[in-house]
């Protein structure tokens, strides 16, 4: 950070500390619900939720063979096979945000094209394990399995559409050398690996087991009672499986990667999480932003909201995550659930320093198509879902 | 020798040039050691993730954090 940067925030936040007044009872309480959202989030999702999530995206990292999933983005490649790979490998792939622009340039001028390109540059960011988790935890498992196929299908769709538009151009590509992370030799093989993996994710479910309906009947009630002594007994088998199958230093660089994304991502969801209680506050607690002009610009499911989320959701940026306390906020604030589908389905994948990058890569006509083809087609998919499922 | 850690900027990277650049202290080469944070520079390496590690216009790396004997290795071959 540069020193005049650091001066313009200190002097940014005297001013604040200087004029806001922080007496108003309106600040009080936005201020208040900042710190009742957060503790929110400490209580209810840190530890059987997100700590969870944060060690299967660390084990992805580190024990997914990614050069198993890239090849399929070569030029040679398969293009249904380039497709379906490029729609879904978002979730093994970009846990990190930083590594999805460098392959989506690889992907586009070495690789299999434009239209795969812009299908994983889509849906990259928009499926990580994270995101889908926190979003299905946090405002409901509808959301996040709508959030989940909806960017598997906008991937699709936006990349085979390029392709067509962009036809000719794409005639011109090169091949050239490309070089695809090592593989490494681990010595286990694929079923040990998905068990492995998969117990994790049972984990997460199990722990993050939500309480039944009172009247509930049959199942769910009693799988809500084991739930505990479940995950009790699948992180005995996790630890067992660790024991038996993987060596110090693969354990090590698991922790690490977890560790590194924690370090990564914490910080930002604890700020976005401050500043959308700050502003939005709990589901029916007002806060800064008063609740009726939430209502008038997103409530409902009019096309105007749906189009106006989506804009908003593909201009604004959202570091890793923090559209879900926001949205929780907004949602809250009388937000209908179709325009909350299109900001989720076009907030994450795009944003304004991100549209400069990929403009930089590919042009500014073919950025701002393809930016125009996720506006409208998370304003079609926002106005779907909030006719069909309330 | 010229060293290039492409990479966009992200802490996997800042690590790998932390790591390079001790491998160079440590084995006395003499090396220039550069960072390449362009996008579209990265994708001309043909280098499909990050970080990766080129020396002298050899592709040594590609996706992982390298072990510093690994980096020492490629130098002093």
């Amino acid at each position: 950070m540069k020193e005049t940067t650091k001066l313009l925030i200190l002097v940014a936040l005297f001013l604040m500390a200087y004029f806001i007044p922080w007496g108003h009872p309106v600040i009080r309480q936005s201020g208040l619900e900042a710190f009742l959202m957060l503790q929110e989030y400490a209580r209810e999702h840190v530890l059987t939720c997100l700590i969870p999530a944060f060690f299967i995206a660390g084990a992805i990292a580190v024990f997914v063979s990614q050069a198993s999933v890239l090849k399929y983005f070569g030029i040679q490649a398969n293009k249904i096979l380039s497709y379906s790979v490029a729609s879904v490998s978002g979730t093994i792939l970009a846990v990190c945000s930083c590594t999805v622009l460098p392959l989506f340039a690889g992907i586009y001028t070495r690789g299999a094209g434009i239209g795969p390109a812009t299908a994983f540059l889509y849906s990259g960011p928009a499926i990580n394990v994270l995101a889908i988790t926190m979003t299905a935890k946090i405002l409901g498992w509808q959301l996040g399995l709508a959030r989940a196929i909806g960017a598997i299908v906008f991937a699709v769709i936006t990349g085979l559409l390029m392709s067509v538009i962009f036809r000719k151009d794409d005639m011109a590509r090169t091949g050239g050398q490309i070089y695809v992370p090592d593989e490494d030799d681990t010595g286990r093989t694929l079923f040990q690996d998905s068990i492995y993996i998969l117990t994790m994710v049972l984990i997460l479910v199990f722990a993050a087991f939500a309480k039944p309906a009172p009247d509930a009947e049959g199942l769910w009630p009693a799988i809500f009672a084991a739930k505990w002594g479940i995950t009790i007994f699948l992180l005995i088998a996790l630890g067992w499986m660790l024991k038996a199958w993987f060596t110090k230093d693969e354990c090590k660089s698991w922790i690490e990667a977890t560790w590194g994304f924690m370090k990564q991502i914490f910080p930002l969801l604890f700020a976005g999480v401050i500043v959308a209680g700050f502003l939005l506050g709990r589901p029916g607690h007002p806060a800064l932003i008063p609740e009726h002009y939430i209502q008038t610009l997103l409530g409902g499911n009019s096309l105007w909201a749906n189009l106006f989320a989506s804009v908003a959701g593909a201009f604004m940026y959202f570091a890793t995550l923090t559209e879900v306390p926001i949205l929780q906020g907004l949602l809250g604030a009388g937000m209908g659930k179709g325009p909350a589908l299109a900001l989720l389905l076009a907030g994450p994948a795009l944003s304004l320093p991100n549209m400069l990058v990929i403009g930089g890569v590919m042009g500014v006509k073919k950025t701002a198509v393809f930016c125009a083809i996720i506006i409208v087609m998370s304003t079609i998919a926002g106005m779907i879902y909030g006719t069909f499922v309330v | 020798m010229e060293i290039k850690i492409l990479g966009p900027g992200c802490p996997k990277c800042e690590q790998t040039a932390k790591i390079v650049a001790e491998a160079v202290a440590e084995t006395g080469v003499q090396a220039t050691v550069e960072k390449v944070t362009g996008v579209m520079e990265i994708a001309g390496y043909g280098v499909f993730g990050t970080p990766a590690v080129v020396i002298d216009g050899d592709v040594k790396c590609v996706g992982k954090i390298p072990k510093k004997e690994d980096v020492k290795s490629w130098l002093t071959q």
